[in-house]
């Protein structure tokens, strides 16, 4: 093959837009205040600097936080009208509109996804969110749940570093809408677009003690979630935790949902569009270096397709620029950090161990910064590591199966169930496998695609409760 | 179809008209959303400095500087020729155009005009745009035009008898023009505005280069939509299997409505990308255009001065 005699010129993204500040503060009761513990260091992953010190809470903090949502609870934000509530609720889409390319270029820094990513899915999704719920909040008495539902009180939420600001949104607006106040920490690795987030609160006026933000590490969410003054907590994040905040909350009656991991199947029948499949494919495990809890990141191909799909595969796979995120040209940027990176090199070593077949694109790696190139491993069965566990990263594990029930069975036999995807350009049997599917959301010829009007959430391992649309209002009314 | 075709499962495939519909109705569909998709992703690839300076030359290379009026003179051609063999200038070192692609009966002037250059000279041939004539007026066509020393013959297909599912009168007829050509190139004109769905013109692609088309082209340019990103994806996916399927390199002409240099560019990003780095030659990639090269010229002149000149500094042929 002839090398390109193109090669494109890096287009980075100016970092100044971020307005990156050397130290941020925690955010409560309406102020900016310092925490109590341990202060953080946010290192950007693509370049293993630091960019600023963060600070954390302790506990004393978790129940200052805790106590201001209270009172906000009490005092004005359940006492006021849907109305109003949606006023606030549209300000603070706008601002995030409005301070988009901040945000966009602040969260590339912090997380290491692409620019391109973070500038044309997660601010505008997130904007999407608000303003989605900012419709509901005088509409509550329609949605489905009785005349008048009322907000469950205080809200202890706890979010991922995969898609920081976004999770955010999934998870404060509805809450607000629902006439709720909120405590959220953000993830310990990507604590920064949820501060300036709680400087777009102060732009729009939002009374104090509505919204809380608590960096910190897992100990601040465990101190958060088992508060006695919770009424309700939300998180995100892997299964493992997720059970044990099931353990602590179990008995206290406060209502609990769960968005956990996945390890989604992607269906591709005999009959499917290939060339878009390839790039549904792509989508679905690439997109955001795999750290997605949704990610397609178990292929099951037909095998009388496998060879051609495979070759088209790689083909694509190793035209997936790696790098720089904050370059405009980059499609697959930095992994989160040095630990993840860890657990990511473990897993696709197992797969080695284990008998697949790997093939790594021969991209190019920058020499700094925490990078895995995009991976594809065939040859793989259910019985291999690879197959069973979520590796949150850009490896996909490829399988084969024979006729439609084959697909369905390998694609169910899991413990999770977050989503799954279908290919085929048949109509009737994208019906059919949709309905046998065990999976919150299946995608048929599309992958990775979101909407707040679409509610998510999983079966099985993957948690319950569902976020985004009518359904996810359920989660923060008392109903 | 399950498998890449073998050179003999394609010969199979072309032995009568049953076994050219099987062929072309069992290719891989083609889902529109995706597409689309994908087109609008990889258009926002940013390509600027030494990037976009290549970009701009190598797109000037793959110019077929076209004129297709009813109202073509001798003159005109003349002018358009000059053109072709200095784009710009006062800037010697602008590459010249692949090619001026004129009607049969202008060929000659061209042939004249261009000796000596290595720019080629093709003519759209077989009742171009219509492609409405009799099979023998479209073969003299193309005789005439090769005769006057045309390189290379851009035909077009018949698309009512394609739309109508008789594809082996579509292909045998694409086979006698190629044979027609004698050494020229054929480019088949798969006018896909008119055939309306991906998939159709994933099939035409796929006939035309199955027929011994040496390049397969979007549009006349009489006909809107002509070229677009997404159907300029698709049939850069075509000749990429073809080659896989066979060896051999196919080549791939948007015509028609790419007027600005950040369109060629997006189409460059896209030879680059879907087909392959290997594309990136006026040996298998051009474009029809007349007004793209000024906006072209504009913008080299942009990025090597470091401001921007104005239409009147180059050339209005």
């Amino acid at each position: 093959m002839i090398e390109s005699p193109w090669e494109y010129a890096p287009a980075p993204e100016s970092r100044d837009i971020a307005n990156l500040k050397p130290s941020y503060q925690m955010f409560v009761d309406g102020e900016f205040v310092d925490g109590g513990g341990e202060p953080l260091k946010s290192v950007n992953p693509a370049t293993e600097e630091v960019l600023a010190e963060v600070a954390s809470a302790d506990e004393s903090d978790v129940d200052k936080a805790v106590r201001a949502a209270r009172r906000a609870f009490d005092d004005t934000w359940s006492t006021m009208p849907g109305t109003e509530r949606a006023k606030y609720l549209f300000r603070i889409a706008r601002l995030v509109q409005e301070r988009g390319r901040e945000l966009a270029v602040l969260e590339t820094l912090d997380n290491g996804k692409p620019i391109k990513e973070s500038r044309d899915a997660d601010i505008p999704t997130a904007a999407a969110h608000f303003f989605h719920h900012a419709g509901w909040a005088d509409k509550l008495a329609h949605a489905g749940y009785g005349p008048d539902p009322r907000p469950l009180g205080v809200a202890g939420q706890v979010i991922p570093w995969n898609f920081p600001l976004l999770m955010l949104a999934w998870k404060i607006a509805p809450a607000l809408a629902c006439g709720n106040t909120v405590v959220l920490k953000p993830a310990e690795t990507t604590p920064l677009s949820a501060l300036v987030f709680a400087e777009i609160c102060q732009q729009a006026g939002l009374p104090p003690g509505v919204v809380n933000i608590l960096p910190g590490a897992g100990d601040v969410g465990a101190a958060l979630v088992a508060h006695p003054g919770i009424d309700k907590v939300a998180f995100t994040g892997s299964t493992e935790v997720g059970k044990q905040i099931q353990r602590t909350v179990a008995g206290s009656g406060k209502k609990l949902t769960l968005e956990l991991g996945g390890k989604a199947a992607n269906i591709v029948f005999d009959d499917a569009p290939l060339d878009q499949a390839v790039e549904g494919i792509v989508n679905g495990i690439f997109f955001n270096q795999g750290h997605v809890c949704c990610a397609g990141s178990r292929l099951l191909v037909q095998e009388s397709i496998a060879e051609e799909l495979l070759e088209k595969l790689r083909a694509r796979v190793r035209t997936l620029r790696v790098g720089d995120p904050l370059d405009k040209n980059t499609d697959v940027g930095a992994i989160n950090s040095a630990e993840q990176l860890a657990k990511i090199t473990e897993l696709a070593d197992s797969g080695d161990a284990e008998g697949a077949q790997r093939w790594t694109s021969p991209c190019p790696l920058p020499d700094r910064g925490f990078f895995f190139a995009p991976t594809v491993f065939s040859g793989v069965h259910q019985s291999m590591r690879i197959a069973r566990e979520e590796i949150f990263g850009p490896v996909l594990s490829v399988l084969t199966f024979r006729t439609p029930a084959e697909a369905i069975a390998k694609a169910n036999n899991t413990p999770y169930g977050l989503s799954a995807g279908i290919w085929t350009e048949k109509g009737s049997r994208i019906l059919w496998a949709a309905q046998q599917l065990r999976a919150g959301v299946v995608w048929a010829n599309t992958f990775n695609r979101f909407d707040p009007t679409a509610p998510f959430g999983g079966y099985q391992e993957s948690g319950f409760g569902r976020e985004g649309g009518r359904s996810g209002l359920e989660a923060y009314l008392d109903v | 179809m399950a498998q890449s075709p073998t050179p003999s499962e394609l010969a199979d495939a072309v032995r009568d008209d049953r076994s050219l519909r099987r062929f072309l109705h069992g290719l891989p569909g083609v889902d529109q959303v995706g597409l689309e998709q994908r087109a609008a992703g990889l258009a926002t690839r940013s390509i600027k400095k030494d990037a976009k300076r290549w970009a701009i030359d190598t797109a000037i290379s793959m110019v077929d500087l076209t004129t297709l009026e009813g109202a073509d003179t001798e003159g005109k051609v003349r002018t358009l020729c000059a053109k072709a063999r200095r784009p710009d200038p006062e800037r010697p070192d602008t590459p010249p155009v692949a090619a001026v692609c004129v009607y049969s009966d202008l060929v000659a002037t061209a042939v004249r005009e261009l000796q000596g250059t290595g720019i080629r000279v093709a003519s759209v041939a077989t009742a171009f745009p219509s492609g409405r004539a009799a099979r023998p007026v479209k073969l003299a066509d193309v005789e005439h035009a090769v005769a006057a020393g045309a390189h290379e013959i851009d035909m077009v297909i018949d698309r009512g008898a394609f739309l109508a599912g008789r594809y082996a009168q579509v292909f045998e007829e694409i086979q006698a023009v190629k044979a027609a050509c004698g050494r020229a190139h054929l480019k088949v004109i798969l006018e896909t505005g008119e055939l309306a769905t991906y998939d159709n013109v994933r099939r035409a692609s796929w006939l035309a280069l199955l027929a011994g088309g040496d390049f397969i082209k979007t549009s006349t340019g009489k006909v809107s939509p002509a070229a677009t990103l997404p159907v300029t994806h698709l049939m850069l996916q075509a000749v990429r299997d073809w080659r896989d399927a066979t060896g051999q390199l196919r080549g791939v002409k948007p015509a028609g409505g790419i007027r600005t240099t950040k369109d060629a560019i997006r189409y460059l990003v896209a030879v680059h990308e879907v087909a392959g780095p290997e594309w990136l030659t006026p040996e298998l990639f051009r474009f029809g255009a007349s007004s793209l090269l000024n906006d072209l010229l504009m913008q080299r002149r942009t990025q090597l001065d470091g401001h921007y000149s104005g239409p009147d500094h180059v050339a209005v042929d």
